[in-house]
């Protein structure tokens, strides 16, 4: 028997057939969601993708939305499911992926990377291009979806996702410590979130009330409304281990055993080896040849 | 050997020693094919031990326009490692030394031939552990997980290969040699660890791997659940997810499978169930016995016969050792056996599975079902006799009919084994040109010389038409 094509485009999915007419295959674009990550480039033609839940699938742990969904929406109506997803709650799901920056639950969470399943995209050449696949399981061909993530519309205009969602948890409670936070993390099991401004340390976690309480005792922890307020200024990229590099020094809230830093200074200089360098102008050339997706956006620029 | 052959050979030579390049009959020919049914050739097998040899092996790989095939233990089910078109295989088994571990940080950087199970045992002293566990673990390589980015039944919960990979030092198709990833929060640029990670060999060999090391649960209960119909344990499966919970495994054995492992090991499974659940939760104490408490109370609503608790660590094992000696017990059935590996939503479970059967029944076939039925990794196995005339055509059939029935029910080809070249020609069954263009694009940015492991994943547009089509210089 023959491979045939598989069903029509659009029968499973959001119908992006005409968010790829309006990003065409000729000329600048730009994909604006609801700007809280830097909005679209300034001076070229905007687009936006769809918005929408397609569906829920709760006893599947997935959902399918319009890349321009906000998030918040998103967790709104999952929550009606008691599930949500790992993506920063603010602006668009595709801004957030298309960012690739985790929130603060990222200790507990994982790296919303992870989340994405499938990814339907318009290319630089205009076509609907699907990445990756429903299922929760898949490792069928290469990972177009982590590519995506992180690329900030320079690889492709994401315009329809399949999440893979997760349970809220029964119970949830900030917790605060004077002790130093490697000890307050070595003494618990898979907290979802270690906070540290240099003074304080703050724990988030969640599960069974009862282990929550069990923990926080164990730990000495303190009950607290909420995690500390986060620079906003610069956020720092270090490798958990440097942290401790930031003993003695304020203006910082540090992710524990992440190596997220929200800081108010600038963050330090990185370099990008050559031959790095070179692999990202070539997946850049064959993605988008003439540069006409996201125009000055440089994914080895960002600090 | 051809003169051509020769003269890599000398260069190979030169750059890691003549003892680590290997040209006798005997040692190609275990070269020939990983743990698939596809069998190819090898015209040279070298053993570099340094990130150095091997790109000084790549490199006169690539002077010589010679295709090579990277290779850990060689416990691919889907021919990724099988050489085809006389490819030098680059073995990194000797490659096999943990660099260090950092139970704080809890991460660790290892060689690529370094055994799963390994990993493992050595930081289960900081209550640590490799979460990926492949049924291989006890003779697979982390390189082997990357390039597969393998699964396993501790998957469900913590995610696979590429949710515990956090950065690699690569030796890339032209023999630069790169830090993709890091142990740095979130590195600049292109997510090329997540590119890399499942590339089955095709976009260069990792030579280091920075692996996350994950906190072993405190508390651990394993449930076996039976049923007298395979829809009720996978409605028990459905129903668990659904009320908020992601078990640690959750594992499904249908009757002929719980049968013969019943037989073998004794572990006191029911022999008359159609369907049994193996479920384990894992985690903080109360979390855990509320678990337990809800399972049994979904399992019984769906219909369980019993639901068996393991009192204690030996009756879990037990049960665990029931889960992984399957194919153990497969081996005093039938002397062959041919796994398949697709994904369906977990909904549609009942309904392929019931297919499956049928398809199995129409060939003549045995066919037995053992599989991570929390993520709908379905795991068909035909049992047969290849001595029986005419059997690899009806083995062959019904996989081919396995395949296309877990796409059409929204599933996907492979959960864990890869695509390699089993699955290779399968491709357009689950992407449209535009989407294996991508992919083929995302390969010539990571190899412009098109020569790791050629042929693989991606069908040539000739064969996008023919599922039969036997990849040139393979046999089955």
């Amino acid at each position: 028997m023959p491979i045939t094509r598989r069903r029509a485009r659009g029968s499973d999915r959001v119908d992006l057939t005409g968010f790829a007419v309006a990003v065409g295959a000729d000329g600048p674009v730009t994909i604006a969601g609801l700007s809280s990550r830097g909005g679209a480039v300034s001076g070229v033609r905007v687009v936006s993708a769809p918005t929408g839940i397609e569906w829920i699938q709760a006893d599947e742990m997935i959902v399918s939305c319009g890349a321009a969904t906000p998030v918040a929406d998103l967790d709104a109506a999952l929550a009606k499911h008691g599930q949500c997803v790992v993506l920063p709650r603010s602006g668009t799901v595709g801004g957030a992926l298309a960012v690739g920056r985790s929130d603060i639950r990222r200790l507990g969470y994982g790296h919303l990377r992870n989340s994405l399943l499938q990814a339907n995209y318009v290319s630089a050449a205009g076509e609907i291009v699907k990445a990756g696949g429903p299922t929760v399981k898949n490792v069928s061909g290469f990972d177009l979806c982590r590519l995506l993530v992180g690329s900030r519309g320079t690889i492709g205009f994401i315009g329809a996702v399949i999440l893979r969602t997760r349970p809220l948890p029964a119970a949830s409670q900030w917790f605060t410590s004077a002790r130093d936070p490697w000890s307050v993390l070595a003494n618990l099991y898979r907290p979802v979130s270690v906070l540290w401004d240099g003074e304080a340390t703050w724990v988030l976690l969640e599960g069974h009330a009862t282990d929550i309480a069990e923990q926080a005792a164990k730990a000495a922890l303190q009950p607290t409304d909420g995690p500390p307020k986060l620079p906003t200024e610069a956020t720092w990229s270090m490798a958990a281990a440097d942290l401790r590099s930031l003993v003695g020094s304020t203006g910082f809230v540090a992710e524990i055993g992440v190596g997220v830093v929200h800081h108010t200074k600038p963050a330090p200089e990185r370099t990008v080896p050559p031959a790095s360098l070179a692999l990202h102008a070539r997946l850049k050339h064959q993605f988008d040849p003439s540069g006409r997706l996201n125009p000055g956006i440089d994914v080895l620029g960002v600090r | 050997m051809t003169p051509l052959v020769h003269d890599l050979v000398d260069d190979l030579g030169d750059a890691i020693g003549t003892d680590r390049v290997r040209v006798g009959s005997a040692e190609l020919s275990l070269y020939r094919r990983d743990a698939s049914n596809f069998v190819g050739n090898a015209a040279i097998v070298c053993f570099p031990l340094t990130t150095a040899e091997v790109q000084a092996v790549i490199r006169a790989c690539v002077q010589h326009g010679r295709p090579w095939v990277a290779r850990g233990s060689g416990t691919g089910l889907a021919g990724g490692a099988t050489p085809l078109d006389g490819a030098v295989v680059i073995s990194l088994a000797k490659m096999n030394r943990i660099l260090s571990v950092d139970p704080d940080s809890r991460l660790a950087w290892v060689e690529p031939g370094v055994l799963n199970l390994d990993l493992t045992k050595a930081v289960q002293h900081h209550g640590l552990h490799f979460a990926p566990d492949p049924s291989s673990q006890q003779s697979c390589t982390i390189g082997g997980n990357v390039a597969n980015n393998a699964g396993g039944p501790h998957c469900l919960a913590d995610g696979v290969t590429s949710a515990h990979v956090l950065a690699m030092e690569v030796v890339l198709p032209e023999g630069d040699i790169i830090t993709i990833g890091g142990e740095d929060a979130d590195p600049l640029g292109f997510d090329l660890r997540g590119c890399f990670v499942g590339s089955e060999g095709m976009f260069g060999i990792a030579t280091k791997v920075c692996v996350r090391l994950t906190q072993t649960p405190p508390t651990i209960r394993t449930m076996l659940l039976d049923y007298d119909s395979v829809e009720d344990g996978a409605a028990t499966v459905s129903a668990i997810i659904a009320d908020g919970m992601v078990p640690a495994a959750l594992e499904m054995m249908d009757a002929l499978c719980t049968r013969a492992v019943e037989e073998y090991i004794h572990a006191g499974l029911p022999m008359d169930a159609a369907a049994i659940l193996l479920v384990e939760v894992a985690g903080l104490a109360h979390s855990v016995e509320n678990e337990v408490q809800r399972i049994i109370a979904i399992g019984t609503a769906n219909r369980a016969r019993s639901v068996r608790v393991a009192k204690d660590e030996v009756e879990r094992a037990l049960l665990w050792k029931g889960r992984k000696s399957a194919f153990g017990a497969i081996a005093r059935i039938k002397p062959n056996y041919y796994l398949h590996d697709t994904v369906v939503p977990r909904r549609k479970l009942p309904e392929v599975l019931n297919k499956v059967y049928e398809i199995a029944n129409r060939h003549d076939l045995l066919v037995m079902n053992v599989f991570h039925a929390g993520d709908g990794n379905l795991h068909p196995l035909l049992v047969f006799d290849k001595r029986e005339p005419g059997i690899m055509d009806r083995v062959l059939a019904a996989g081919d009919e396995i395949v296309r029935v877990s796409v059409a029910a929204g599933g996907v080809l492979s959960g864990e084994h890869g695509i390699g070249l089993e699955k290779r020609d399968y491709m357009p069954l689950m992407f449209d040109p535009a989407d294996l263009a991508a992919q083929a694009a995302m390969r010539a940015a990571f190899d412009p010389t098109g020569l790791a492991n050629p042929t693989k994943v991606l069908p040539s547009p000739a064969a996008c038409g023919d599922a039969h089509h036997a990849p040139e210089g393979a046999w089955i």
